[in-house]
């Protein structure tokens, strides 16, 4: 018998959500195939399960296989669940200032006892035009980790005032602490978070504290794979839908932490080929609504709220309505619809499975838009209704599309998610309506087709530097972290710079925003 | 001596009123409310004393935040500024300070002085010099009406202290303190001389702590009960709405150190078919329709989110936000002729008089 000569041409998209795990298998720009299955509470069970699925379905060799992109939950669960995570030491690098408020100050209480691990104020941090505030005490940084070694802190994170103009005091601790505490990882702010220090240190703690679960996390992936016989390149996908290697997520676990809404846009916009549209995603009990624009999602100004301690992380601007197949209607008082869901249950509780709650669900059935249990069970139900359901979910689903959209002109809306049969007809400021095949695995297929980045963020005064310098120092920047995170250098391409001059801040200082994104290395 | 302590709940009522009053400025309070907090957490009080229980002999310094609301959010304070700037000034005016008071209410700066407050265990008067928000220094009620430029002070977060001993007018001041504490790092703490117990309760915008407190408590008790947030606030501050639309364009550029622009709301349900125009330099300083003024600074049009009652700045301002604007009436000390020379319409560039919304209706 002959051996195949094996392409690793093939991609397995997995995304690890709060109920489901699906996966998706692609050859190039086709979607061979997609399935299903039920998150377990182990994870791995569900992910080894989905993927050998995927693969046994979609009648391909597994030696063809050359990447696994990830998207996943587990990091969120810690947070939300404390559970896994290190303990901590913080330093704060602020010289005299920002003592004010000590670190984790708006964290809840309980994961903050979890997490916190011991935190100094230390001499360092630049101010807003690079000049320094204090220099760097050693002697202090080297007493502080004799601390932390007395109470075995094996993460810590430091934060420099204003760290994203001038990074030197954070690399100069690290390389300290990396001496006195050779076996600790250490996270620098300035490669987690934007400007704002309490919002950005916090990020930097919560990364520190998810990297042991990263080094696991990453690790159960790859026995995970092992098993299958797949012998592929590890990835993970991170929060603006593009993907960091195996090493690179261990090092940023925060990175990743809220990737799933973004995968499930992304993987919308390559199943419809287009690029800039709304992104209605339907569960069971929520539908979250997002923008497309140039095939990215578009972020919320503000940072996201992650297990309750407040960063400054950009994640996609979505807006969930508690709308979703298992919504419960009502008609006792007016036409109500949810939010309330019956949610798990829906295959007892609602109509058509004999049970005693009407669902939106139930009416999808009685319309016969789809075959779920007993289509006799609603045949009853009024007609009338059924329109004026159909004409409520419409005009929900409309507005907020409306209200995210970014200009009055018509878009197209695409639906992925399970409940996407729920939406019929034209909507309003909608030109099309679109639902693409393999809709209800678009998270997965947003996985396998993801890209890498690299993204700087900075305050430049110009009184040291011209503006075309600070450009190119900005985007250079990107470059080499997009590199860093697997990109193959010669296919980079900016994908977005902002320039914002600062209110009250003499004219010449202005914030930089780069990022630039390439194809993965092969 | 009636004294109101401030709870915790009362500082996130204050901070939430505070941003309605802000006018879509004044800063976010966030940081400030969280300096404050964990002062009531330290065990310390913020008590609150009204202007008429001042005694001719007090002796009150206002105090607030100058600088870049970029800069604010990153290198955050000491922790001691405000405390080094009342010591220094009672040793060069000899007075012993014995209250302070927030030179703005809107925004950030109307919590700004009870950190130092609870440090000091000072009370603060419960009013300020702007009623809402204001760009700059000389546009307080305290500057409008007699107070003295010297001796006014900065102080930052690495230890830099300065001491203003004369200025040729509030508007040289404003340039002298812009000036230095951009040499500080782009944020400081700032106080303007202090003022007589006399002085504060003819000349300060009175009781305007309690009326943030008002709006915040208004709103969160609305959005409780599940009714109207809007109705809520009309109700508590005698306010006018001028429209419930939704935001459908936002034009915005940054001149000489301002975010100046034009915001378009059409209206939604009952105001369908008319459309309102905004005007914004850091705050919302008029408000039309047709070519004709509804409404114009120094009255104060606030923009809430129509279902949360939330404030919403300037730089928030974007497409498809669902609104409600409304103009509460300016403070009564505003609207002089001698005051409106300062805030009105005229100090920012327009050709026309101020006509308050009260005329309008």
């Amino acid at each position: 018998m002959i051996a195949p000569v094996t392409s690793k041409a093939l991609k397995i998209g997995v995304d690890v959500g709060g109920t489901n795990t699906d996966a998706a298998l692609l050859r190039g720009k086709s979607v061979l195939g997609s399935c299903k299955t039920a998150t377990t509470d182990d994870v791995m069970t569900g992910v080894r399960e989905s993927v050998a699925r995927v693969i046994r379905e979609s009648a391909v060799n597994p030696a063809d296989v050359g990447a696994v992109m990830v998207g996943t939950t587990h990091f969120l669960n810690a947070l939300v669940q404390r559970k896994d995570l290190s303990r901590t030491g913080i330093l704060r690098l602020c010289g005299p200032t920002s003592r004010a408020l000590p670190p984790m100050v708006d964290w809840p209480d309980d994961l903050k006892q979890v997490v916190d691990g011991g935190s100094a104020f230390g001499d360092g941090g630049v101010e807003f035009n690079g000049a320094e505030i204090t220099a760097l005490d050693e002697a202090a940084i080297r007493h502080q980790c004799a601390v932390w070694r007395q109470s075995e802190i094996a993460a810590v994170a430091v934060t420099g005032v204003f760290s994203l103009v001038n990074p030197e005091c954070e690399l100069e601790a690290a390389r300290i602490i990396g001496e006195e505490l050779p076996a600790a990882t250490i996270s620098l702010s300035h490669q987690i978070g934007q400007n704002g220090l309490l919002q950005r240190e916090s990020a930097t703690i919560l990364n520190a504290s998810l990297q042991a679960l990263g080094q696991t996390t990453v690790e159960a992936f790859k026995a995970a794979f092992a098993e299958l016989d797949l012998d592929a390149t590890l990835y993970l996908t991170q929060n603006d839908g593009t993907l960091m290697s195996a090493e690179y997520a261990v090092r940023y676990p925060v990175q990743t932490i809220a990737s799933g809404p973004t995968n499930s846009m992304r993987g919308a916009a390559f199943l419809t080929g287009l690029d800039d549209a709304a992104v209605v995603d339907i569960g069971g009990t929520t539908t979250d609504i997002g923008i497309i624009v140039s095939g990215f999602p578009r972020t919320k100004s503000e940072g996201a709220t992650l297990a309750g301690v407040q960063t400054n992380f950009r994640v996609p601007d979505v807006l969930s309505i508690g709308l979703g197949g298992g919504s419960v209607v009502r008609t006792d008082n007016g036409l109500t619809i949810g939010p309330d869901s019956v949610g798990h249950q829906l295959t007892s509780a609602a109509w058509c499975f004999a049970g005693d709650t009407l669902t939106v669900t139930d009416l999808v059935v009685a319309l016969g838009r789809v075959r779920l249990g007993d289509p006799v069970l609603v045949a009853d139900l009024d007609k009338d209704l059924l329109c004026q359901v159909q004409g409520f979910i419409n005009q929900r689903v409309a507005e907020i599309i409306d209200r995210m959209k970014p200009s009055a002109d018509p878009i197209p809306a695409i639906f992925v998610g399970g409940g996407s049969i729920m939406v019929h007809g034209q909507l309003d400021g909608v030109s099309e309506v679109i639902i693409p095949e393999h809709f209800g695995a678009a998270n997965a297929i947003g996985a396998a087709i993801a890209q890498v980045s690299g993204e700087t963020d900075r305050i430049v005064s110009l009184e040291s530097t011209t503006r075309e310098a600070a450009l190119e120092e900005t985007i250079n920047t990107a470059r080499e972290r997009a590199v860093a995170a697997g990109a193959d250098r010669h296919t980079l391409e900016i994908a977005h710079v902002y320039e914002t001059p600062l209110a009250y801040l003499p004219g010449n200082a202005v914030r930089i925003v780069a990022k630039v994104i390439g194809d993965l290395r092969a | 001596m009636n004294e109101w302590l401030l709870t915790e709940a009362d500082l996130r009522a204050i901070a939430a009123g505070a941003g309605i009053l802000g006018t879509g400025g004044g800063g976010n309070p966030y940081l400030a409310f969280l300096m404050a907090r964990e002062q009531l957490r330290a065990g310390r009080r913020i008590r609150v004393i009204d202007p008429d229980d001042l005694d001719s002999d007090d002796v009150v310094l206002p105090l607030g935040g100058i600088g870049a609301p970029t800069v604010g959010i990153e290198r955050i304070d000491n922790g001691d500024e405000g405390g080094r700037l009342v010591k220094m000034v009672e040793q060069v005016s000899g007075k012993k300070i014995t209250a302070l008071i927030a030179d703005e209410i809107g925004g950030g700066n109307s919590i700004a002085p009870m950190f130092p407050a609870a440090q000091l265990d000072l009370p603060i008067v419960d009013g300020d010099g702007m009623g809402r928000a204001f760009p700059e220094t000389q546009m307080t009620s305290f500057f409008i009406y007699g107070q003295p430029l010297s001796p006014s002070a900065l102080t930052d977060a690495c230890g830099n202290a300065l001491l203003v001993t004369q200025a040729t007018s509030a508007m040289q001041l404003e340039n002298m303190m812009r000036a230095a504490s951009i040499t500080m790092g782009c944020h400081a703490m700032m106080s303007t001389p202090p003022m007589t117990g006399d002085f504060v309760r003819q000349y300060a915008i009175p009781r305007t702590v309690r009326q943030a407190w008002t709006l915040g408590t208004a709103v969160e008790n609305a959005l409780n009960a599940k009714h109207d947030p809007i109705d809520a606030i009309i109700e508590q501050a005698g306010g006018t709405l001028l429209i419930k639309g939704k935001v459908i364009d936002v034009e915005r550029r940054v001149v000489g150190g301002f975010v100046r622009g034009v915001i378009s709301i059409d209206g939604i349900a009952a105001d369908r078919g008319r459309r309102l125009t905004i005007d914004v330099q850091n705050e919302y300083l008029v408000a039309a329709e047709d070519g004709q003024q509804h409404a114009m600074v120094p009255d104060l049009i606030c923009i809430v989110d129509l279902e949360t009652g939330r404030s919403i700045g300037t730089e928030e301002q974007q497409y498809g936000l669902r609104v409600a604007v409304l103009v509460l009436p300016a403070p009564e000390l505003l609207t002089t002729a001698l005051a409106l020379e300062t805030v009105g319409p005229g100090a920012f560039g327009y050709d026309f008089d101020f006509v308050p919304m009260i005329q309008k209706n």
